[in-house]
């Protein structure tokens, strides 16, 4: 059986990446802000993975699920932003938040 | 197994494709889960069955039930029953379907050649992952455990009502 070479995986997870950074910066509203967030992380654990199963070491997984947790503490305080926001300006469009001028 | 990575692979991308040019949170919610479970097949097949169930478990289970809630808690209104009947409506959710036919087939193949099922790598099982997580990487689970907890007073401070307000349900309507 080949064996998938890890070019192919780690090209896998930069074109996921990159595609989560294209959302990132093209939509404006904030739940696919997270949502591309989600995927970009992701895909930042995808490489992890590759290259821990390149090397047949358990490295690549820990630091996945270390991933994992940084994800779910920040999609829990990301919503709870979001629903804050929704409070306040009655929109999701983060161009609506413009408070800091940035 | 070469040729299972490769169509999860195809599966990934054409799922988060569709995921950031979806108008609808809601269709975007489920390429996105699509892609998460193509994924974790993707995870499967290089060696890594205990990542590849948290992956299912945690992203696309519990991550993704948390933004469903979020995103059903701001529609809420006179016109969701509405959008709820177009929701149903069979184009919105036969893309979706067919990607995840087509992992379902995939599990179905792996599971009828009783193989291994990774792509010539190594398998590590949960016990490696779990040695190397609780001896070697023992400060992290610990640095780990201060972020969630983190993440627990957090969101617990900004989902709060300020005020008078008692129920967290219809804080909507008087916002």
């Amino acid at each position: 059986m080949a064996e998938v070479p890890i070019e192919h995986g780690l090209l896998l997870a930069a074109v996921l990446f990159l595609l989560g950074l294209i959302g990132v910066m093209v939509r404006r509203n904030i739940i696919f802000i997270l949502l591309c967030l989600e995927i970009m992380l992701n895909a930042a654990g995808l490489a992890f993975i590759v290259a821990g199963s390149r090397w047949g070491q358990p490295d690549g997984q820990v630091m996945f699920l270390f991933i994992l947790t940084v994800t779910a503490a920040e999609v829990s305080v990301g919503l709870a932003l979001v629903l804050h926001l929704h409070h306040r300006f009655k929109t999701l469009d983060a161009d609506a938040m413009s408070g800091m001028k940035g | 197994m070469t040729i299972v990575f490769y169509l999860s692979a195809a599966v990934a991308v054409i799922a988060t494709v569709l995921v950031i040019t979806r108008l609808n949170a809601v269709h975007a919610l489920l390429h996105l889960i699509v892609s998460l479970l193509a994924i974790a097949v993707i995870f499967f097949t290089l060696g890594a069955p205990f990542v590849a169930a948290l992956e299912v478990i945690i992203y696309a289970g519990a991550i993704m039930v948390l933004f469903v809630f979020v995103i059903m808690m701001l529609n809420l209104g006179p016109h969701a029953a509405e959008a709820e009947r177009r929701w149903l409506d069979p184009a919105i959710w036969v893309g979706p379907g067919i990607l995840a036919l087509i992992l379902a087939g995939e599990v179905g193949y792996l599971i009828l050649r009783g193989a291994a099922g990774t792509t010539g790598a190594a398998i590590v099982g949960p016990q490696t992952v779990g040695v190397s997580l609780f001896t070697t990487y023992m400060l992290g689970v610990e640095l780990a455990s201060l972020v969630l907890l983190a993440g627990l007073v957090g969101a617990y401070h900004l989902g709060r009502r300020r005020g008078a307000g008692e129920d967290g349900e219809g804080e909507r309507t008087n916002g």
